[in-house]
């Protein structure tokens, strides 16, 4: 005869031998563990680094003096000062050219429309410090003086494509009964355009907008190729200078973090006010 | 009707559509709309019917022809200088406004003369916008209207497709429009909504006293709410005519498909107001030439059923739905089906009878291009259909095929497929039958029932006894009518289609 209690214990054992012996414990929420252990070694704990050392001197103890320096300091912040006015132009003149473009663009047929679109996109494949200088060839071939407004078409033309992208997706994406129902409801085209379809690509810019700015702030690889004897130099030039010296040596790590920091609260500061963080605007630029 | 009277608002004249690619949506329209009316383009998708109204709207331009608003050539017009306003497919609502800014959107552009007296009693017409408080008691009006008042503050994101239909009308009739266009406005409800809708919007028409140009594919949809349906199929019209002319008096077999539940049979005139179909000789009310092919078409409620030997065609009841109202049935009468709808049910399997009465029956002419059979291949390879056995070329069912030596077919991708009783669609050119004394030539024998004379040659019709099966073809001989012939179709003339896939 079986004993009950012994077949009670019996099948919680095959529970138990099942679940955990095949399943080794494993869920699908485990999957993240990876990616949990990335972002804390890669994303978070360099973060806080630069925030210790923000707040710290040479000594390793906490001082606010590299602040002081910092904003006390009238080259390094006419230097932040010329970067968002130059990010701001890049942006702005990259948002000129792109608009049209994407409207070109997003008014082809899917095919020419592709091919177009992979002219604007295979020179991104090229790295883009042999870009630049294959761009600075051509200036000396076409006579064109280094300088600022070397420097800025030079700006242009690498970010042009993170504007294009963006924009192209939105517009593609909208809902072309939108213009016809403007057009119907008596808008002519100019009207058509500042009130619907402006208006709706706003995503698309501001993703777009936000590809160019940041990023033309510490692009100092192509200032540095570009600037010749009188033009500006970004910011992003001036941490590599504090953290790296000529022989590649520490040179100001505290120095560094401070504009590192005060980089990172412009662009989160940016980003807020353009809504990046909105949930609705998630996943609003396309990958290249 | 009182619209009758009145005049013409928009016509159009030869009108044509070609698109880039050479496909031609709208071909040789020809219309018109009076003032008032509310006016329905039907037909199936792909028909034409929304390319049309994109023309009157002015979003597509025709390649041939006018588009005449009253009197005046609007064709190259842009759509915002055109006096029409249009009710889009999926509203077309604008995303980033809320409910009282789309509907004021076009109130906002609109301009208006307004005149003006100076010191000197000089009249001054100025050209103005609407004022803000103009705007304000048109937009709340239009919201009464298609009732959604208090809701100007939405966004549209919020609103429920119902409501977002609504707003879709009110921002267009705000703009009060000569003429309001409906693109399938009600497309996206539900059943219950629609219905609902279907009858709002006709209230409103008949409110508003603007023309309305609906379009739909829903046949009941266009039945209920139309004073003139244009029935469109490929481009081309159809029939124009009120809803019950439609549905009474379709022009040909594709109007009365599409328009209500219809039995279309084949038929042959046999004499003075009598038409031959489903094997006996009925009386009908329209006159067609002896011995003319035609299409017949008898609405399903017009069928009585009777029982067994009281009726005019007998029958069995092969299938039996209940569809609230009435029965659907089918009836089987040799080959051919019948569909009967009747408040009585009869049983599946029972032998019944039906009558069907002379006013009921309509009669189309048929142009005939071709014969049709339904046939189905035999082991040996040859095709069985219209009461014979013919040699034919199977391997036309697939590209590329071959035959293997013990008869099966192989395809291009190398499978093996047995063709035996395989249902096929079997199509004859008039040109590629002949005929001759000698019976053991043909696939089939039957009888010569009618020689019509056509100019340059003879059109010839031979019937078959078994199942009365028509063979319709030209002939340069002269032949007597009640000749036995036997039908040769050369083995190449005779094209074959799968009726349906079939399972390897």
């Amino acid at each position: 005869m079986k004993n009950p209690a012994k077949e009670i214990k019996r099948e919680a054992f095959e529970k138990e031998f099942k679940s955990k012996r095949f399943n080794f414990g494993f869920s699908r929420k485990h999957l993240c563990i990876p990616y949990a252990l990335f972002l804390v070694l890669f994303v978070i704990f360099p973060l806080l680094l630069v925030v210790f050392y923000a707040f710290t001197d040479a000594n390793g103890s906490f001082s606010v003096y590299n602040f002081i320096e910092f904003f006390s300091n009238p080259t390094k912040l006419s230097t932040l000062l010329i970067s968002v006015l130059v990010a701001l132009a890049v942006t702005l003149i990259c948002l000129i050219i792109a608009y049209p473009t994407a409207m070109i663009l997003s008014k082809m047929s899917k095919h020419t429309a592709f091919i177009c679109l992979m002219l604007f996109i295979t020179p991104m494949w090229i790295n883009f410090v042999l870009r630049a200088m294959a761009m600075k060839e051509l200036f000396y071939l076409i006579h064109l003086p280094m300088g600022s407004f070397a420097s800025i078409v030079a700006l242009v033309y690498d970010f042009l494509t993170f504007m294009i992208m963006p924009l192209y997706s939105t517009l593609i994406k909208m809902d072309k009964s939108l213009e016809e129902a403007a057009l119907d409801l008596g808008a002519n085209k100019v009207k058509v355009f500042t009130s619907v379809t402006l208006p709706l690509s706003m995503p698309g810019i501001l993703s777009g907008a936000m590809m160019v700015f940041l990023p033309v702030m510490s692009c100092y690889v192509i200032t540095d190729a570009f600037r010749g004897n009188n033009g500006f130099s970004v910011i992003g030039k001036l941490i590599a200078w504090n953290f790296v010296g000529e022989n590649g040596t520490l040179v100001n790590v505290n120095g560094g973090a401070v504009i590192a920091l005060v980089m990172l609260i412009i662009m989160f500061v940016s980003m807020w006010m353009t809504g990046g963080f909105k949930s609705e605007n998630a996943g609003r630029g396309t990958n290249l | 009707m009182a619209n009758e009277k009145k005049e013409k608002i928009i016509e159009l004249i030869g009108i044509k559509r070609e698109f880039e690619d050479g496909t031609v949506a709208v071909d040789n329209v020809d219309l018109y709309v009076r003032k008032g009316e509310f006016i329905t383009f039907l037909g199936p998708s792909g028909c034409g019917k929304t390319t049309t109204l994109r023309m009157i709207a002015g979003f597509d331009k025709p390649t041939e022809g006018k588009i005449l608003l009253n009197g005046e050539d609007i064709s190259n017009l842009p759509p915002n200088m055109r006096p029409i306003n249009t009710v889009f497919q999926r509203y077309a609502l604008f995303p980033h406004l809320n409910v009282y800014d789309n509907i004021a959107f076009g109130l906002k552009l609109k301009k208006q003369k307004v005149t003006y007296q100076d010191e000197n009693g000089n009249e001054i017409v100025k050209i103005e916008k609407l004022s803000k408080g103009e705007i304000a008691q048109k937009v709340e009006k239009a919201l009464k209207m298609v009732d959604l008042e208090g809701f100007e503050k939405r966004s549209v994101a919020t609103l429920s497709g119902g409501q977002q239909q609504r707003v879709a009308i009110a921002r267009a009739i705000v703009n009060e429009p000569k003429i309001l266009l409906l693109d399938e406005p009600l497309g996206a409800l539900d059943l219950k909504m629609r219905k609902d809708m279907q009858l709002e919007l006709k209230e409103m028409h008949r409110k508003l006293g603007i023309t309305f140009i609906y379009v739909t594919h829903d046949q009941e949809e266009a039945l209920t709410m139309s004073d003139t349906i244009v029935v469109m199929k490929d481009g081309v019209i159809q029939q124009i005519g009120t809803p019950t002319d439609i549905y009474n008096e379709p022009k040909n077999s594709f109007v009365a498909d599409f328009i209500g539940e219809s039995n279309i049979f084949s038929g042959t005139m046999v004499g003075d107001k009598k038409v031959r179909f489903i094997g006996y000789n009925f009386d009908c009310v329209d006159e067609f030439e002896k011995n003319e092919k035609v299409d017949v078409v008898v609405r399903p409620e017009d069928i009585f059923l009777m029982d067994a030997d009281k009726g005019q065609v007998k029958g069995k009841i092969i299938s039996s739905i209940f569809k609230g109202v009435h029965y659907e049935m089918v009836m089987l009468v040799g080959k051919t089906e019948v569909v009967i709808q009747d408040t009585v049910e009869r049983k599946v399997g029972e032998e019944v009878s039906i009558i069907i009465k002379p006013n009921d029956i309509h009669i189309m002419s048929k142009e005939f291009t071709s014969n049709k059979y339904l046939g189905y291949i035999t082991k040996k390879n040859t095709v069985v259909f219209g009461d014979g056995e013919f040699e034919c070329d199977v391997t036309q069912l697939y590209p590329n095929s071959f035959l293997d030596d013990e008869g099966y077919l192989i395809t291009a991708e190398g499978e093996k497929i047995d063709l035996t009783d395989v249902d096929v669609n079997v199509e004859v050119g008039l040109k590629d039958i002949e005929i001759s004394d000698d019976q053991e030539k043909g696939g089939a024998i039957g009888n010569i029932i009618s020689i019509i004379y056509k100019g340059d040659h003879y059109q010839l019709i031979v019937r078959t006894d078994e199942n009365e099966e028509d063979y319709v073809f030209d002939t340069e001989y002269t032949w007597n009518v009640n000749d036995r012939v036997s039908i040769i179709i050369p083995k190449e003339k005779i094209k074959l289609t799968l009726k349906q896939e079939i399972k390897k």
